[in-house]
């Protein structure tokens, strides 16, 4: 579904990215882990065709994401990036119908769309939000709005920019169930998240980055490895196994005395 | 499968409510603006007037009143919908034509017209809107370049280019003055005052084709700016070509505001708060807010202008002026309120 080959993005003779190559099939989700500035953000921002790569390509369903038209590829793939303050206050159901946008080219919205923007409110268990001005929800019910206008772009990708950030635990774990249960339905995921523990249990395969450069890519248990997390956060990390055998990451913390 | 949902959600309601409303109202101001003035001729009998077509009253309604409130009803829609489309383009409520120095732009580019081009009385009416949009054109591109930072466009200094633009531009309308005939200077001081006295069935026909290329260009933007809202990324993850829409929006606001420039002169704060007001009573959607607000537009210019030429009768108050005392505040209370929201205080 999504084939990167040679990945590489330059900033003023600074490769922020270099030689990355990664692949996500129907159905997995990938997880991009790294320190801050080790380029997470910006590879995801070149796999939705935001900003041209310097170097390499990148086949969407087979296709160069150059040929794409913005609409074509909002059909395809949808972005969740970090949330912003809106320019002005929508409701809850006007942000989630946004979505429907990209299936609206050339034609007037008809009941199907309003039906389906429902549908995937309720999906999301943003129903009774519905009328509610976007700037008066909370953090958590904000991104359940968000998430339904991404459902509502029907793609077959989703890219995730930190979508557990600033959320708890409970919505954090019913955020990523409904990507998992998206990709048990044929979609890819790639997410880029900080906590290693969440990525471990959510995540098919992992790509770990540090300074734009792969540093290891494979299976969680693969990935979260004590010495290949400490050369790419350059902290000392402890791994064990909880009762049902997933692994557990910690860094070491300094300790007293 | 759910019934026609759409028609359930009170706001949608309420969108087309205040749509139907300011449809009815147009008309009647309409008629009011008309029928009101020096030579009172009742708003009712106005069809009767105009179906027997003849007599003192039927000319002064089609010599006088009608180019008049025409010109002033598309003047205030051009600048309302002007003004929609540019606060959604740079996300923020308190961008306005004048404010930013759009309108600026305009005069400038009409007043250049005028003093250089010599002759150019003749071919004024065609010419002018033509040199006001490329006017309007320039200082729209250039606010856009100024205001433009990685974190998207910044308002402070969005309005700080405006400040500096709107004088540089008094600089140089002053300086053209100074190099102006008897007959140009007339010309200019009508312009920089504003007013619809001057709008003629010539100059009104003659800015149509501009007005109507304007609204074509500004009313398919509304599913682009509500994308818009979300941020600029946001907008392009859902398929919204941002330089597309983006130039399509200044080519349109420039135009609009050129046009409304060429017929009436800097005209201010209409722009500003036809906008604000469809938002209050309705809601921000851009589908709806372009019509309401060109709608809007319309009756608070032409109520602007009966007010201008009815308060001190038989004198006339330069409309500009009324738009500013009645903007004026308006715009404070922006300022307070957005002070309210970001500093808490």
């Amino acid at each position: 579904m999504l084939e990167a080959h040679n990945l590489g993005y330059r900033v003023g003779g600074r490769w922020l990215l270099k030689g990355l190559h990664l692949s996500i099939a129907p159905g997995e989700v990938l997880g991009i882990l790294g320190p801050n500035g080790s380029g997470k953000t910006t590879l995801l921002r070149l796999l939705a065709g935001e900003i041209p790569l310097s170097e390499g390509e990148i086949l969407l369903e087979g296709r160069p994401l150059a040929v794409y038209r913005p609409s074509a590829l909002a059909r395809t793939r949808a972005v969740l990036s970090q949330l912003q303050e809106m320019g002005f206050p929508f409701t809850a159901y006007e942000v989630a119908f946004l979505g429907r946008l990209p299936h609206l080219e050339g034609r007037r919205e008809k009941t199907e769309d309003h039906a389906k923007t429902l549908r995937y409110l309720e999906r999301v268990q943003a129903l009774p939000l519905k009328e509610r001005l976007l700037p008066t929800l909370s953090g958590g019910e904000r991104m359940r709005v968000e998430m339904a206008r991404l459902l509502n772009q029907e793609a077959k990708l989703y890219l995730l920019d930190e979508p557990t950030n600033h959320l708890d635990p409970r919505y954090a774990m019913d955020l990523l169930q409904l990507f998992r249960s998206l990709a048990q339905e044929g979609a890819g995921v790639v997410a880029v998240l900080h906590d290693l523990n969440l990525a471990c249990r959510f995540a098919d395969r992992l790509l770990l980055l540090k300074g734009g450069r792969m540093v290891a890519q494979g299976r969680p248990e693969e990935v979260l490895q004590p010495n290949l997390l400490q050369e790419a956060y350059e902290v000392a990390f402890q791994a064990w196994e909880d009762p049902s055998g997933t692994r557990v990451i910690l860094p070491l913390t300094a300790t007293r005395g | 499968m759910v019934n026609q949902p759409q028609f359930s959600f009170p706001w949608t309601r309420r969108y087309r409510l205040a749509l139907l409303v300011l449809a009815i109202l147009l008309p009647t101001t309409l008629l009011l603006g008309a029928g009101i003035g020096a030579y009172k001729i009742a708003p009712l009998e106005i069809p009767a007037i105009l179906l027997k077509g003849e007599g003192v009253e039927y000319q002064v309604l089609t010599a006088l009143r009608f180019p008049r409130v025409l010109g002033a009803a598309l003047v205030g829609a051009l600048l309302a919908m002007a003004g929609a489309v540019l606060q959604g383009l740079f996300r923020n409520p308190l961008v306005d034509p004048g404010l930013i120095g759009v309108s600026s732009g305009a005069a400038l580019g009409a007043a250049l017209f005028i003093v250089l081009v010599p002759g150019s009385a003749s071919l004024e009416a065609y010419a002018l809107p033509v040199w006001a949009f490329l006017g309007g054109l320039l200082a729209t591109q250039a606010l856009w370049w100024i205001a433009r930072t990685p974190f998207g466009t910044q308002v402070a200094i969005l309005l700080l280019a405006g400040i500096a633009l709107n004088s540089l531009v008094g600089a140089a309308i002053g300086l053209l003055i100074s190099a102006s005939t008897d007959q140009q200077l007339r010309s200019l001081t009508f312009w920089t005052l504003g007013g619809f006295s001057g709008v003629t069935w010539r100059l009104l026909l003659a800015g149509l084709p501009f007005a109507l290329l304007a609204l074509c260009l500004l009313l398919p933007l509304a599913r682009g700016l509500n994308a818009l809202t979300l941020g600029e990324r946001e907008a392009f993850h859902l398929g919204v070509d941002a330089n597309a829409l983006k130039r399509q929006a200044v080519l349109g606001s420039a135009l609009g505001v050129g046009t409304a420039v060429a017929m009436a002169g800097g005209v201010g704060f209409i722009g500003l708060v036809a906008p604000h007001l469809f938002r209050l009573v309705a809601g921000p959607d851009h589908r709806y807010l372009l019509p309401g607000s060109a709608l809007l537009g319309s009756v608070l210019a032409v109520l602007a202008d009966l007010l201008a030429r009815t308060l001190v009768a038989p004198a006339e108050l330069p409309v500009g002026i009324l738009t500013a005392l009645l903007g004026g505040p308006f715009f404070l209370y922006l300022v307070m309120r957005f002070k309210k929201e970001v500093y808490r205080a």
